[in-house]
């Protein structure tokens, strides 16, 4: 396990058939789109690569894969142990209003073979795609079908129960974010070195809430949650804020007329009279929402010790690298 | 008793009719502005037809009613009287995406008959679904067809009718700007809350001040400084952010008041800030007014945070004031 904490690059493939939405996700969530720009995408040639820093030491390495039959039968031969060597995460993208279920099944089962031929420790997660255009009253029932079938795949083909993961998503509601956020925190090599470090932060500010969040996605990485607020009825509040600042994001750049991605980082207060919700940069790539009583001193206190937390959070990726670079050397 | 209609008096609550052809966006606007319906949704909206009417609780309540086309003026279905004598603003919805010329004959005969019957009504021109043509042709189509109202009314002797013209569309803000102003027209208290937001403009050096019905997002006045439609959209869509987080972390306070009602919010400050740019040097800072008026304030360089006890200061007054012009 140690091991794998220290690890800085993640490999994550995101595979589907072709048109299952994989581009789409990417971009809404990595390239700041917004759900209707994504009808500009084309269907993607071969494997698209992107970067994502994330939390100072992990660095994401997103292989889209286009999925034309011709590229799938590609990955599978000629390029199967380039694709499928050190893979830490598969997303796997099912269309759910796909005309072929019978063949897209087809297709995963020979995906993840490879997947367990060349790296038989990743985790899979299945995303359960477009659940937008199932009426309302069948979305769980179809959901939980599909899941019962892969995942006896998955088993079929030597993965065990808990390697595989399953979400419902869409990219017209934050169910997207849910899933990813599932995907962010699987990776994120010291959550609990972080989490344990945010606790502390939290009981010094009295905090109700702390949400930690990548900037540039507006992911959440993790939270803390203390007393009453543990009974918050807003359970998919996390996902929600995810979304709401993405939003925001866009509508700060439209502002100034800059690109989404270029928007840095702006401080935000919000004061009312039973809470106050703030948040402020943390790391280089983490911001961090803080929700707590209402009352201007301990406003004022919060803000000092987040600062002085800035610094000790900031050495907890030196030390990572540090690890890295010895056991390198 | 014949033309009691002259004698529009704009008592109690702004009251705006829709009117315009079938399909050109009379209930997608209503219900994109007033009940918050998705503008994708309104594909699904069956046609209206009859007479729609409807109270709406804002800052003020507003009533609406919608004229579906078949219902001309001159059929005897049509009761003018008790739809016209109190109403303040006829909006005409004109669907540019479409053969427009049938839709001006017949705005023409409405400003007609408005001029002759119902002087007092406001009458106002949204050429609407804009969103479909580009920048250039956009301008264009606003042009010709004021043009040719214009004219038209002219050749019958109404030009002097005032008209006025605003391109919409329900896929951005442009709706919500046209219907802030034809809803501020319908508003007595318009010219106490315009100066009291010059004064605070001037006081704090805030580039832009709004008031807006939180509900809505329509604004109800705003300082007579320039208008940037940009800067409305940053203000519109902080709201949401406030509303949005304060659902998700006021149900603390929710529970506690169960019975009372509405939260008791007069006794609490309710205001918040977002920085525009990393220096902190511009920021959006909004108070509530009240439980359906926010003021938001964009703040230029030079209103640093460090003026801050000064702003909250003429704000507190701000508030006061504005609670006072509402209470009659
Ligand atoms: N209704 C609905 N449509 C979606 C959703 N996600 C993506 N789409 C649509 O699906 C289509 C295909 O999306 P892409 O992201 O290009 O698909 P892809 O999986 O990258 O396809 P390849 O690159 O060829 O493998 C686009 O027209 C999207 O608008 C969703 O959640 N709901
Ligand atoms: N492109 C575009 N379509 C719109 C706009 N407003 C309304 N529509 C569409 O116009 C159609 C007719 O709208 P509806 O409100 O039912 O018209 P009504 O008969 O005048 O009430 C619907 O399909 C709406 O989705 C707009 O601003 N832009
Ligand atoms: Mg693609």
């Amino acid at each position: 396990m140690e091991r794998v904490k220290r690890q800085k690059q993640r490999k994550v493939l995101l595979m589907g058939r072709s048109g299952a939405g994989k581009s789409s996700m990417r971009s809404i969530i990595f390239s700041n789109y917004v759900a209707k720009d994504v009808r500009r995408l084309g269907a993607t040639v071969d494997v698209e690569h992107s970067n994502i820093k994330f939390m100072g030491n992990l660095m994401l390495n997103l292989w889209d894969c286009g999925g034309q039959d011709s590229f799938v039968e590609s990955y599978l031969t000629n390029q199967r142990s380039h694709v499928f060597t050190s893979v830490a995460v598969l997303i796997f993208v099912f269309d759910i209003s796909s005309k072929d279920g019978g063949s897209d099944m087809v297709s995963f089962a020979s995906t993840i073979r490879a997947l367990h031929e060349f790296s038989p420790q990743s985790k899979i997660f299945v995303l359960v795609h477009k659940m937008d255009l199932l009426p309302v009253d069948q979305k769980a029932r179809i959901f939980q079908q599909r899941a019962i079938h892969v995942r006896a795949t998955c088993e079929d083909e030597g993965f065990l129960g808990q390697q595989v993961d399953f979400w419902a998503t869409s990219i017209w509601d934050q169910s997207l974010y849910r899933a990813w956020t599932q995907v962010i925190y699987f990776l994120v090599p010291n959550a609990s070195a972080i989490e344990s470090m945010l606790r502390k932060l939290a009981e010094l500010l009295d905090a109700r809430e702390l949400i930690l969040y990548e900037r540039a996605t507006c992911l959440v990485v993790t939270h803390i949650t203390r007393g009453g607020e543990g009974q918050n009825p807003y359970t998919d509040r996390f996902e929600r804020i995810s979304s709401i600042l993405k939003t925001h994001k866009h509508s700060m750049a439209r502002h100034s007329g800059v690109m989404a991605a270029e928007v840095t980082f702006a401080e935000m207060q919000i004061k009312m009279g039973a809470f106050m919700f703030f948040i402020t940069r943390l790391t280089e790539n983490t911001n961090l929402a803080v929700v707590m009583p209402s009352d201007e001193s301990s406003f004022n206190a919060a803000r000092v010790n987040v600062q002085l937390a800035r610094r000790e959070f900031a050495q907890l990726d030196i030390v990572e690298k540090k690890g890295k670079d010895s056991q390198t050397t | 008793s014949s033309d009691r209609g002259h004698h529009v008096r704009r008592k109690g609550n702004p009251k705006i009719l829709f009117m315009g052809l079938k399909k050109s966006g009379k209930s997608s606007v209503q219900k994109v502005v007033f009940q918050k319906l998705s503008p994708a949704d309104t594909l699904f909206l069956e046609p209206t037809t009859k007479v729609e009417q409807t109270s709406l609780r804002t800052f003020t309540t507003i009533d609406t009613a919608e004229i579906p086309s078949h219902l001309t003026l001159d059929s005897s279905e049509l009761d003018h009287q008790p739809l016209f004598s109190n109403a303040g603003a006829v909006i005409w919805v004109l669907d540019v995406q479409d053969e427009y010329l049938a839709s001006i004959a017949a705005l023409i005969e409405t400003a007609v008959f408005l001029s002759e019957h119902y002087p007092r009504i406001n009458f106002e021109i949204f050429i609407h679904k804009i969103d479909g043509l580009s920048e250039e042709y956009k301008y264009d189509t606003f042009r010709e067809v004021r043009q040719r109202v214009q004219d038209e009314l002219s050749d019958l002797g109404h030009g002097d009718r005032s008209v006025s013209y605003y391109q919409t569309s329900i896929f951005d803000h442009s709706i919500f700007e046209a219907m802030s102003k034809v809803v501020q027209k319908l508003l007595p208290q318009l010219p106490a809350m315009e100066t009291l937001l010059n004064k605070l403009c001037s006081t704090c050096r805030i580039q832009k001040a709004y008031l807006f019905d939180v509900g809505s997002k329509i604004y109800v006045a705003t300082d007579a400084s320039p208008t940037f439609l940009r800067d409305y959209e940053v203000c519109s869509d902080y709201i949401d952010v406030i509303v949005d987080i304060k659902q998700i972390y006021g149900w603390h306070s929710r529970e506690d008041n169960e019975e009372g009602g509405s939260v008791a919010s007069g006794d609490s400050i309710n205001e918040s800030t977002v920085t525009l740019d990393p220096s902190g040097e511009t920021y959006v800072y909004a108070r509530e007014v009240d439980e359906h008026l926010t003021l938001l304030c964009v703040m230029g360089k030079g209103s640093t945070i460090r003026r801050r006890a000064l702003i909250d200061y003429n704000v507190g007054i701000l508030q006061d004031a504005l609670l006072q012009v509402f209470k009659v």
